[in-house]
């Protein structure tokens, strides 16, 4: 086997274009797939008209909350443009400079205020179906956040006007009196006068606003806590049920890494054991008896070939991309395991693909289109699409390695489950089945 | 003459398809066999089968003098690797005692000892097969089975290659190989084997096929043949 490994590596040395485009493309569409994953979306850049009259207020009682603290709020959900006319923001948007634009109406103040007639803005967009549902979702989702945002402003302001009327003093509003009681101080100083009051009929109605003044004012205490609870009324707490949380730029570093372990492996695999039948090489060498090689020790020694290939990348990557990311050395024992049972078992697929194919383009072809599919299905995440299809879509991942060697190498960098010891089996098995398919696909070599 | 090769009752089926039907015949040591037919007869299924590239459906080959060497009709060779890595490469996993010996006698005996570092893939037609042929003789095997040696070469390449056979087989190689050109087998082989729809039709010197095809061939063994096998339809 060391002779074939010997003269396989040579061909390698002299195919210097496949060797670069083997690390390259790989590399190439890793690194895409990771950027892809660890940069969250940038804030869309949304042209804003803020029709409403500077300085325009609503009035919460005796406070006033400023109609542009909405501007503000929304201001900081995107990559704002501020533009004077809802005309030239739809010049904006035609022309795709802006993702969509928000027209807030000069009469939002005055509806808002009305407790009546609900405030509306107008949001204009364009594009094909996938851009506008894209633009939709990513406007609700900032316009959700400045209507939070300006929500607890109102709130605060509206808590100001609950606490003045419960401890007194001034009001601030005009018509009100100069040093209004509190209703907190009504029941004290009702209390001190029905002391000094006979008993009788006024007595007893005294006693009775009394006990309204406490009553209100324990209740008006009681809707501040209601208006923070009706702001945001369910708060929500996360519990990772397995391993620890995996920051999702150090995910984006094992995609990376396995899709280019996947393209390497299978690749070189395939195309190595198509290269034998297309030089026609295949019958000299597995013929018997006696045979110059067994097919076991062929695919054996592609398998080990590419996946050896394929591990010296990954790891280089894995090193590399260490220096700029924080991955934990301590793990690397690991991250080797994890690397090398991955490796092998993509292999297994890739001499199961150049065993079938026959010759070195219909295999790297076949390569591609398995993998590459496979590379997107693994990295459909559960609840984005309906359940029966994505049952469908773990079934399909599970059957191949590319899934189960993901999963190892995440465990391996970040201890993303608490073993990885059912990944490496599922590996184990998979390099099992792929190689028993390329002996079968060996049976006849002419 | 000792038998080197002994072919008995071997059949071949493809599933439904009858490629070979109850083929016997040996070949004596130093001896060099043609076999020829039409298209479609069985040849390079029974140079398969007799090189182990195959197995039989039924009937047994005889390779008890030793390993049978194997050159197929496309060259089995590595395009990126030189004319001596490719022999070396086939010496080890041969497990010959001194690659580098067998390497300098194959490159000596093939006349490709100027172009022994070249790439194949950059090398003739002519000169592919012949190392192609080496690559078959390098263990020095007892017996060699070529499968249209000269399909793809030119008169002065065929002669080239025929010279390197004719000191092998007086060597004492036994040598069967297929082919349709039946000027060269009449002019080189010992001895013809007429296959036809996988049966083995005639077994005997090119003479005999001749005497066969009676005066009405005037000595054109092609023409023998194709009344031969008109005779067989």
């Amino acid at each position: 086997m060391r002779w074939l490994l010997r003269k396989d590596l040579l061909i390698l040395r002299r195919s210097r274009l496949l060797v670069v485009l083997l690390v390259v493309y790989p590399v190439a569409i890793a690194l895409l797939i990771g950027f892809a994953i660890s940069r969250s979306p940038a804030r869309p850049r949304v042209a804003i008209v803020d029709q409403a009259a500077p300085g325009a207020t609503i009035k919460v009682g005796s406070q006033r909350v400023a109609v542009g603290e909405y501007a503000r709020q929304l201001f900081n959900q995107v990559q704002a443009v501020e533009v004077p006319s809802r005309a030239q923001a739809i010049a904006k948007v035609k022309s795709g400079e802006v993702l969509a634009a928000v027209v807030i109406p000069s009469d939002i103040a005055a509806r808002v205020s009305s407790a009546t007639e609900k405030a509306q803005v107008e949001v204009l967009y364009n594009g094909d179906a996938l851009e506008q549902s894209l633009v939709q979702s990513t406007l609700d989702s900032a316009l959700a956040q400045a209507n939070l945002g300006f929500s607890a402003q109102i709130q605060q302001a509206a808590g100001a006007v609950i606490g003045s009327l419960l401890k007194g003093g001034k009001l601030g509003s005009i018509g009100a009196p100069e040093d209004l009681i509190g209703l907190e101080q009504i029941p004290p100083t009702l209390g001190k006068i029905i002391a000094r009051q006979p008993r009788g009929h006024d007595r007893m109605e005294l006693e009775r606003i009394d006990t309204f003044a406490g009553f209100a004012a324990q209740n008006l205490t009681l809707s501040r806590a209601v208006l923070a609870t009706i702001g945001q009324p369910i708060r929500v707490n996360s519990v990772l049920l397995h391993g620890r949380r995996t920051p999702l730029n150090t995910f984006a570093v094992v995609v990376a890494v396995s899709v280019s372990l996947m393209f390497v492996c299978v690749l070189l695999a395939a195309g190595g054991v198509a290269l034998e039948r297309e030089e026609s090489a295949l019958a000299r060498l597995i013929r018997s008896p006696p045979g110059l090689i067994s097919r076991e020790a062929l695919l054996a020694e592609k398998t080990l070939l590419a996946a050896g290939c394929a591990f010296v990348i990954a790891f280089a990557m894995l090193a590399g991309i260490a220096a700029f990311v924080a991955l934990d050395w301590s793990r690397v024992v690991l991250w080797v395991i994890a690397l090398a049972v991955g490796a092998v078992a993509l292999g297994a697929l890739g001499v199961a693909i150049g065993a079938l194919a026959r010759e070195v383009r219909a295999a790297s072809l076949l390569a591609f289109l398995t993998t590459l599919p496979l590379a997107f299905l693994a990295l459909v995440p559960g609840g984005s699409v309906s359940g029966g299809f994505y049952d469908a879509i773990n079934a399909i991942s599970f059957v191949f390695p590319f899934k189960a060697a993901l999963q190892a190498l995440d465990t391996a960098v970040n201890g993303a489950a608490p073993s990885m010891g059912f990944s490496l089996i599922h590996l184990a098995v998979l390099a099992a089945v792929f190689g028993a398919l390329a002996r079968v696909g060996l049976r006849e070599v002419e | 003459m000792t038998s080197a090769l002994s072919v008995s009752a071997l059949a071949k089926h493809y599933g439904g398809l009858e490629a070979l039907k109850d083929i016997s015949f040996q070949a004596g040591t130093g001896e060099l066999v043609a076999v020829v037919g039409p298209n479609g007869a069985g040849k390079t299924t029974l140079l398969s089968i007799i090189a182990g590239i195959q197995t039989p459906s039924a009937g047994t080959v005889d390779r008890t003098a030793g390993d049978v060497g194997w050159a197929p009709q496309q060259p089995a060779l590595y395009s990126k690797l030189s004319v001596a890595e490719n022999l070396e490469l086939f010496a080890r996993l041969e497990g010959i005692a001194d690659p580098q010996a067998a390497v300098a006698r194959m490159l000596e005996q093939s006349g490709l000892g100027g172009r022994a570092h070249e790439p194949v893939g950059r090398l003739s037609g002519g000169n592919r097969q012949r190392v192609n042929v080496a690559l078959g003789l390098i263990a020095d095997p007892p017996v060699l089975a070529l499968d249209e040696p000269s399909a793809s070469l030119d008169p002065g390449q065929r002669e080239r290659l025929w010279e390197f056979l004719a000191a092998r087989v007086a060597n004492g190689t036994t040598v069967v190989f297929s082919t349709h050109n039946v000027s060269e087998a009449q002019r080189y082989a010992h001895r013809l084997l007429v296959l036809a729809d996988g049966r083995l039709l005639f077994d005997d010197v090119a003479a005999a096929l001749l005497e066969r095809g009676g005066e009405s061939a005037g000595g054109d063994l092609e023409l023998a043949l194709v009344r031969f096998l008109g005779e067989h339809a």
